[in-house]
C-alpha cells in the first residue's frame, strides 16, 4: 500500500512538473521564462502586482463566500428584516487607504523600470540595428556595418543592442517575448529601444500590432551568438560578394540567371543593398523558416515562387512579377538555398527551438 | 388613443405602434429587441472565431474573413449590443425610478433609437458587400488603406448610430434634472439612476471625440485628406488618441450602469439600504472623471517616452481606489443581511469575482513596463472580457431577471434560468481565465492562425471548449424568455419585495405610468412606506389631467434618411448614381426636421374621467 502511495506521490510530482512546464510555454517563445533585460524587469513587474492583488482577491472571496454562508435566508427566518445600515466612516476609510498604500507599492517600481528602460543615453556605443517593419516581413540593417538582412536578425549576447523602428505602411509591433517587451513600428516616426540577450540561443519575434491579413505569419528570429561568433559573422557578411561567388552548382548557377531575368533582383538585394523593396536574401540559405513561418524545404519554396498568396494572403509580391513555371522556381530556389555566405548560422547557434 | 390602440392587435397595428411610439417602456422595449438580435449576430461571430482557433493552423475561415469576423464582432458587441441592452434598461427603468411619466424628449428618444438601429443594419450590411476588416479600433493607416468599402460601413454606421447615442445621453441627462417626483432630491436617486446620470454626461463628452475621430477618417478615406496620411504630412497616432479619448470612457459608459444594477439587486435581495450610498454616488462620479483621464494606457507600445507612460500608469491605478470602495461596499451590504439567492442575485453574486479578477488584470496592464509583454496579446482580450463580460453582461442578465416582470409581465423561470446562469458563468471562465496565461506564452491577439507546436494548443482547445458552454447559457436564457411568456403566469406588482420607486407603479404599467406623481421621503421610498405600514406611495398631488405627448412616425422616417443617405456616402467614391441616394436620404431627413419644427404638436390629455374610469 505504502510502495503504491509512493509510486503515486513521484508520478503526480512529475506530472506536477510537467504541467508547470507546460504552463510556462514554449522554451525562448514564452515571456515567462525570461532571458533578457527587458524581459526581466517585465517580469519582477508582472509578479508583484499579481502577488498583491491575488492577495486582495481572496480577501473578497473569504468576504463573499462568509456572507453568503452566515446571512443567506434560513428556515423560520424567512420575514425577518435586518438593520438597515448606512454606512461606517471607520471601515470606509480603511478600504481606501489600503488600496491607496498597495497601489503605491507596485506603483513607485513602475515608474524607476519605466525610465530605466527608456535610457538610451548610451546608444552611439553600442550595436545598432535599423528595423523596419514591412507588410509582412522585417527588415534589419546594421548601422555602419554595411550588412542587411530580411527575417533574421544576428546580434552578440550580453550587450546592449539598440533597435530603431520605423515602418513603411501600417503600424507594426516588434516584440521577442522572451528578451524583451514590445515597442510599435511606426510610418511617422522612429522607436528606439534595446535588446540585452543574457543566453545565446534562437528567439521567436512576432508582431503583435494588427497589420493585414497576414498579420499572424509575421514572425522572425533572433539568433544570440557570442561576441566572437557575431565578429566572425560581420565578417563573414562583409565578404561575401553576389558577383563573384561561385554557385555551388550548375542548377543553382541557372538560377541565378533566372534570378536576374525574372527581375527578381530589382527587390530582392543579395548582398549589401540600400534597396529593401524585398527581404535581402543574402542569408536566405541559413534561415530555417520560409515567409516566416513554414518549414524550409524546396518544395515550400518552390510553392512560394510560384504563387506566394498560398502561404502568405495579402502579401505584396504576388502579382508584382511575371508567371516563373515550376521548374524555373526549382532551379531559382537551387540557387536561393545555397546562399550561406556564413558559418555562424541558426544551427550553430543551437538551432530553433 | 390610450383605450383604442389596446383594442387594436392585429400586426400591422402593432407594428405601426411600435414604429411611431414614443413613449419611454417600448422604446427601452426596442432597445432590448435591436441589442439583443446584435447580441446574437456578435455570438455568432464570437463561436466561429474560436472554431478557427480550435487547433493549430486551421482553415475553418480565410485571413480575410477572419479579420471581418473580428472587426465585427468588437464594433458589434460594443456599439450594437450592451450599449443598445443599457440604454434600453435605463429606458424602461429610469423614468419609474425618479417617478416620471416619460422622458424630457420622447420625439428624440424615438429617434435616438431609430439611428442606432439603422446604423447597426448599415453596418451588417457590409456583410454582403465585404465587411470592414481594420479591427474594432480601426487603427490608420490601416483602415485608410483597406480596400473595398468594409471601412466604409464601420465609419458611417457608427457615426448614425453615434448621433442616436448621444441624443439619449442628453436626453437622460435632462429627464433626471428637470422630471424627479416631489422629493426626489439628488442623494435619493436610486443607484441606478445615478449611474444612468454620470453615464449620460459620460456619453455627453466622449462620443464627441469619436464623431471628430470618424469624420477625419470619412474625409480621408472618401474625399482624399490626409489626416492620417504620413507620405503627405499627417500622423496616424492621432486617431489612436481620438479613439481612445472616447474608447475609455466608453468602457465606463458600460461598466457603470452594471454597477448601478448591481447595487440594486443587492440591496432588495439583502433586504438592507445599500451600504455606504453616498460613497457610492461619490465613486462613480470619480470613476466617470478619472476615465477621461487614462486614454493613453491603451498606447503604452506606441512610444510616448517615459513621462507621458509614468503618467498614464499612474491615473489608471487611481481608478482601481473608487472601484474597490464599491467592491466592499457591496459585500457590506449583503452583511448581516438576509440574503435570498436568484437568478437576478446569481448573476450579480458571480459578477464579484469575475470582476474582481478583471480589475485585478487591470492593475496588471495598468503598470506600463509589465504591459510591454501584456499589450496585444491574448492576456489583454481575457481581462478585458473579464471586465466586460464578467461585469456588463453579467449586469445585462442580472436586470433582465430582476426587471422582466416590469418590461414583460413574467417572472422569469428560477429553473432554467439557474441552467442558464451555471453554463454561462462556467463557459466564461473556461473559455478566457486560460486566455491570460496564452497571452504570455506568445499569443498575440488578432492572430489568425496559430503555429504548430508553440505550445498553445491545449489553451486554445479549453478556450474554444468554453465558448459553447457560453452559447449553451444564451439559447437556454432564451428559452426562458419564450416559455416564460407562454406558461407563466402575469407577474404581480411587486414580486421581489421592491425598494424604489419603479415597484409602486401599477401592473401592467399605464402608458402614463403614474396617475398621481408620488410623494418622495427619503431613500428607498417605497421600503419607507412599507415600513410604516402605508404598503403604497402617498400621492403629491390630487388626479388631475395628464399631459402626453403624441406619437409620430417622423423619427422613423428621419433615420432612413440618413440611412440612404449613407451609401449614397459609401458609394459616391465609384459612381455619380450614389448622388441621388445621398442627396435623396439627406432630403427626406431634412424634410421630416422641417415638419417637426413647423408642425405644432401639443400632444394630447387624458382627463380625469378617462383616468377615474381606468383605474375601475
Amino acid at each position: 500500500m505504502k510502495g503504491w502511495m509512493g509510486k503515486f506521490k513521484v508520478l503526480s510530482l512529475f506530472g506536477l512538473v510537467a504541467l508547470f512546464l507546460s504552463a510556462c510555454g514554449k522554451e525562448n517563445l514564452t515571456a515567462l521564462d525570461p532571458k533578457g533585460y527587458g524581459s526581466d524587469k517585465s517580469m519582477d513587474l508582472i509578479i508583484l502586482p499579481t502577488v498583491i492583488m491575488s492577495f486582495v482577491l481572496v480577501i473578497v472571496m473569504v468576504l463573499l463566500v462568509l456572507a453568503l454562508v452566515k446571512f443567506r435566508k434560513k428556515k423560520g427566518r424567512e420575514d425577518y428584516i435586518p438593520k438597515q445600515v448606512e454606512g461606517n466612516k471607520t471601515l470606509e476609510t480603511v478600504w481606501t487607504i489600503i488600496p491607496i498604500l498597495l497601489l503605491i507599492i507596485i506603483a513607485v517600481p513602475t515608474v524607476i523600470y519605466e525610465f530605466d528602460l527608456a535610457d538610451d543615453a548610451s546608444a552611439s556605443d553600442h550595436l545598432n540595428i535599423n528595423v523596419t517593419g514591412n507588410q509582412y516581413w522585417w527588415h534589419f540593417d546594421y548601422e555602419g556595418l554595411d550588412i542587411q538582412t530580411s527575417q533574421d536578425v544576428y546580434i552578440p549576447v550580453n550587450s546592449k543592442v539598440y533597435f530603431n523602428m520605423k515602418s513603411s505602411d501600417v503600424i507594426h509591433s516588434f516584440w521577442v517575448p522572451t528578451l524583451s517587451g514590445k515597442l510599435d513600428v511606426n510610418p511617422e516616426n522612429e522607436n528606439t529601444f534595446y535588446i540585452d540577450a543574457y543566453e545565446e540561443g534562437v528567439y521567436w519575434g512576432k508582431c503583435a500590432e494588427f497589420c493585414g491579413p497576414s498579420h499572424s505569419l509575421m514572425d522572425f528570429k533572433v539568433v544570440v551568438v557570442s561576441q566572437e561568433e557575431f565578429e566572425q559573422w560581420v565578417a563573414d557578411m562583409q565578404n561575401f560578394d553576389p558577383e563573384t561567388a561561385e554557385p555551388a552548382s550548375d542548377a543553382a548557377a541557372q538560377g541565378r540567371e533566372l534570378f536576374q531575368q525574372n527581375n527578381c533582383i530589382g527587390c530582392h538585394a543579395i548582398g549589401s543593398s540600400p534597396a529593401a523593396v524585398g527581404p535581402n536574401l543574402t542569408n536566405f540559405g541559413d534561415r530555417t523558416k520560409l515567409a516566416g513561418v513554414e518549414e524550409m524545404t524546396k518544395e515550400k519554396l518552390i510553392e512560394w515562387i510560384v504563387n506566394p498568396e498560398l502561404i502568405k494572403p495579402g502579401n505584396k509580391m504576388t502579382g508584382a512579377y511575371p508567371e516563373v513555371s515550376k521548374e524555373d522556381a526549382a532551379l531559382i530556389a537551387e540557387y536561393l538555398l545555397q546562399l550561406k555566405p556564413s558559418e555562424i548560422t541558426i544551427e550553430s547557434a543551437g538551432g530553433l527551438k | 388613443m390610450s383605450t383604442a390602440t389596446a383594442q387594436k392587435t392585429s400586426f400591422a397595428a402593432v407594428l405601426w405602434d411600435y414604429l411611431t411610439t414614443v413613449d419611454h417602456k417600448k422604446i427601452g422595449k426596442l432597445y432590448i429587441y435591436g441589442g439583443g438580435f446584435f447580441f446574437l449576430l456578435g455570438g455568432l461571430e464570437a463561436m466561429l472565431i474560436r472554431i478557427q482557433l480550435i487547433k493549430p493552423e486551421n482553415d475553418f475561415l480565410s485571413a480575410g474573413l477572419y479579420n471581418e469576423m473580428i472587426t465585427m464582432h468588437g464594433t458589434t458587441m460594443i456599439f450594437f449590443a450592451a450599449m443598445p441592452l443599457l440604454l434600453g434598461l435605463m429606458n424602461a427603468v429610469m423614468p419609474l425610478q425618479i417617478g416620471a411619466r416619460d422622458v424630457a424628449f420622447p420625439f428624440v428618444n424615438a429617434l435616438g433609437f431609430w439611428l442606432f438601429f439603422l446604423g447597426g443594419i448599415m453596418l451588417n450590411v457590409s456583410w454582403f458587400t465585404g465587411a470592414p476588416d481594420a479591427g474594432w479600433t480601426a487603427y490608420a493607416p490601416l483602415s485608410t488603406t483597406s480596400p473595398g468599402h468594409g471601412v466604409d460601413y464601420y465609419i458611417l454606421g457608427l457615426q448614425i448610430s453615434g448621433a442616436g447615442t448621444l441624443m439619449g445621453g442628453i436626453n437622460f441627462l435632462v429627464t433626471i434634472v428637470n422630471m424627479r417626483a416631489p422629493g426626489m432630491t439628488y442623494m435619493r436617486m436610486p443607484l441606478f439612476t445615478w449611474t444612468t446620470f454620470v453615464v449620460s454626461v459620460l456619453i455627453l463628452f466622449a462620443f464627441p471625440a469619436l464623431t471628430v475621430g470618424l469624420f477625419l477618417l470619412m474625409f480621408d478615406r472618401m474625399f482624399g485628406s490626409a489626416f492620417f496620411d504620413v507620405a503627405l504630412g499627417g500622423n496616424s497616432i492621432i486617431w489612436q488618441h481620438l479613439f481612445w479619448i472616447f474608447g475609455h470612457p466608453e468602457v465606463y459608459i458600460l461598466i457603470l450602469p452594471a454597477f448601478g444594477i448591481f447595487s440594486e439587486i443587492f440591496a432588495t435581495f439583502s433586504k438592507k439600504r445599500l451600504f455606504g450610498y453616498t460613497a457610492m454616488v461619490f465613486a462613480t462620479i470619480l470613476i466617470a472623471f478619472l476615465g477621461f483621464m487614462v486614454w493613453a494606457h491603451h498606447m503604452f507600445t506606441v512610444g510616448m517616452g517615459p513621462v507621458a507612460n509614468s503618467i498614464f500608469a499612474i491615473a489608471t491605478m487611481a481608478i482601481a481606489v473608487p472601484t474597490g470602495i464599491k467592491i466592499f461596499n457591496w459585500l457590506l451590504t449583503l452583511w448581516g443581511g438576509n440574503i435570498t439567492i436568484n437568478s437576478a442575485m446569481l448573476w450579480s453574486l458571480a459578477f464579484i469575482p469575475s470582476f474582481t479578477i478583471g480589475g485585478m488584470t487591470g492593475i496588471m496592464v495598468a503598470t506600463s513596463v509589465a504591459d510591454y509583454q501584456y499589450h496585444d496579446t491574448y492576456f489583454v482580450i481575457a481581462h478585458f472580457h473579464y471586465v466586460i463580460v464578467g461585469g456588463v453582461v453579467f449586469g445585462i442578465m442580472a436586470a433582465l431577471h430582476y426587471w422582466w416582470p416590469i418590461m414583460f409581465r413574467r417572472v422569469l423561470n428560477e429553473k432554467l434560468g439557474k441552467w442558464a446562469f451555471w453554463n454561462f458563468f462556467i463557459g466564461f471562465h473556461l473559455t478566457f481565465f486560460i486566455q491570460h496565461f496564452l497571452g504570455l506564452m506568445g499569443m498575440p491577439r488578432r492572430y489568425w492562425v496559430f503555429l504548430e507546436n508553440q505550445g498553445l494548443d491545449t489553451g486554445n482547445l479549453i478556450s474554444t471548449i468554453g465558448a459553447f458552454f457560453m452559447a449553451i447559457g444564451v439559447i437556454i436564457f432564451l428559452y426562458n424568455a419564450i416559455y416564460s411568456w407562454i406558461k407563466e403566469e402575469p407577474a404581480p406588482q411587486d414580486p421581489w419585495d421592491g425598494r424604489t420607486l419603479e415597484w409602486a407603479v401599477a401592473s401592467p404599467t399605464p402608458h402614463y405610468n403614474f396617475k398621481q406623481l408620488p410623494l418622495v421621503r427619503g431613500l428607498d421610498p417605497l421600503w419607507i412606506e412599507k415600513m410604516e405600514g402605508n404598503g403604497k406611495m402617498t400621492p403629491a398631488e390630487p388626479v388631475g389631467e395628464i399631459h402626453m405627448p403624441n406619437g409620430s412616425i417622423l423619427p422613423f422616417l428621419m433615420s432612413v434618411g440618413f440611412f440612404i443617405a449613407g451609401f449614397g456616402f459609401i458609394y459616391q467614391t465609384v459612381t455619380d448614381v450614389a448622388y441621388i441616394f445621398l442627396f435623396g436620404g439627406m432630403g427626406l431627413a431634412l424634410a421630416c426636421m422641417l415638419i417637426r419644427s413647423l408642425k405644432d404638436d401639443h400632444g394630447y390629455h387624458i382627463t380625469k374621467e378617462e383616468l377615474e374610469k381606468e383605474a375601475d
